[in-house]
């Protein structure tokens, strides 16, 4: 399959309260097999799908933050975080996993995958994308 | 136009999959072409055999069987989402060791894959849910 597609998929919920982080987390897995143009957007309640620490004892749920972190090694390298929805949570980059990927080109130097842009500016990249998945 | 159509709720719980119908009905009576239409989440409810609504209430199951057959509609459940939620077909049945299958006639179960595949040969991929 020749076709390359920007695939662009928007996280808005919590992470445990309902299972669409997971299975979109599941999407995004799988589709990377497609080698598309993939990136991800955080936003909303989304945003704590990426908050680090994460603990799922109490709720006897899986905790499946740790798969992000194998996103740069899936060629997923464009995270885009809200950053509206951060500052309304009280939250910073600072709460966030560090997600990076290796860049080829660059001799493999480590580089950061997300990126806090603005409403405004994420309009802009869902206005630029072939397909939007929205979970 | 080449559409697919990704449903992500459940029957009777949600509108998504009444509007889902809708929607996909009027695209092919509007001479659209539909590559497939892929349940996820708890849209995987969609393809049970044995939904038995009351008899005054639309039957959100047959309805999409019927448009199926009608039309030659590509309709699939991921797998992944109806092993968690209980959607067996005879390969599964088989596979998991189950009691029986519940697929709905015309529904098929298969991978996420063909949800990235839709998006890609289709020109627009719609998306129904919360």
């Amino acid at each position: 399959m020749s076709v390359t597609k920007k695939f662009l998929y928007v996280n808005r919920r919590a992470p445990y309260g309902t299972i669409y982080a997971w299975e979109s987390l599941e999407v995004v897995l799988i589709g990377a097999a497609f080698e598309q143009d993939v990136a991800l957007a955080f936003v909303d309640d989304g945003v704590y799908q990426l908050a680090k620490g994460q603990d799922t004892k109490g709720i006897g749920m899986k905790n499946f933050s740790p798969t992000y972190s194998a996103l740069g090694d899936y060629d997923i390298n464009k995270i885009y975080v809200e950053k509206e929805s951060l500052e309304a949570r009280g939250l910073t980059l600072e709460d966030l996993q560090h997600l990076v990927w290796e860049d080829e080109d660059e001799d493999w130097a480590e580089k950061d995958s997300i990126q806090v842009v603005t409403s405004a500016e994420l309009a802009d990249l869902m206005e630029q994308q072939d397909v939007v998945l929205s979970f | 136009m080449k559409l697919s159509i990704q449903v992500n709720e459940g029957p009777y719980q949600h509108q998504a999959t009444d509007s889902a119908y809708n929607f996909t009905k009027a695209a092919i009576e509007a001479g659209h072409e539909i590559f497939r239409v892929f349940f996820y989440h708890d849209g995987v409810n969609n393809g049970t055999r044995y939904t038995t609504p009351p008899q005054d209430d639309r039957n959100i199951v047959d309805r999409w069987s019927e448009l199926s057959a009608e039309h030659d509609l590509d309709l699939v459940l991921c797998v992944a989402a109806a092993q968690r939620r209980g959607l067996v077909d005879e390969g599964e049945q088989e596979r998991n060791k189950k009691d029986g299958n519940n697929i709905a006639p015309g529904f098929r179960i298969s991978g996420l894959g063909q949800l990235i595949e839709a998006g890609i040969q289709s020109d627009r991929l719609v998306v129904f849910g919360d």
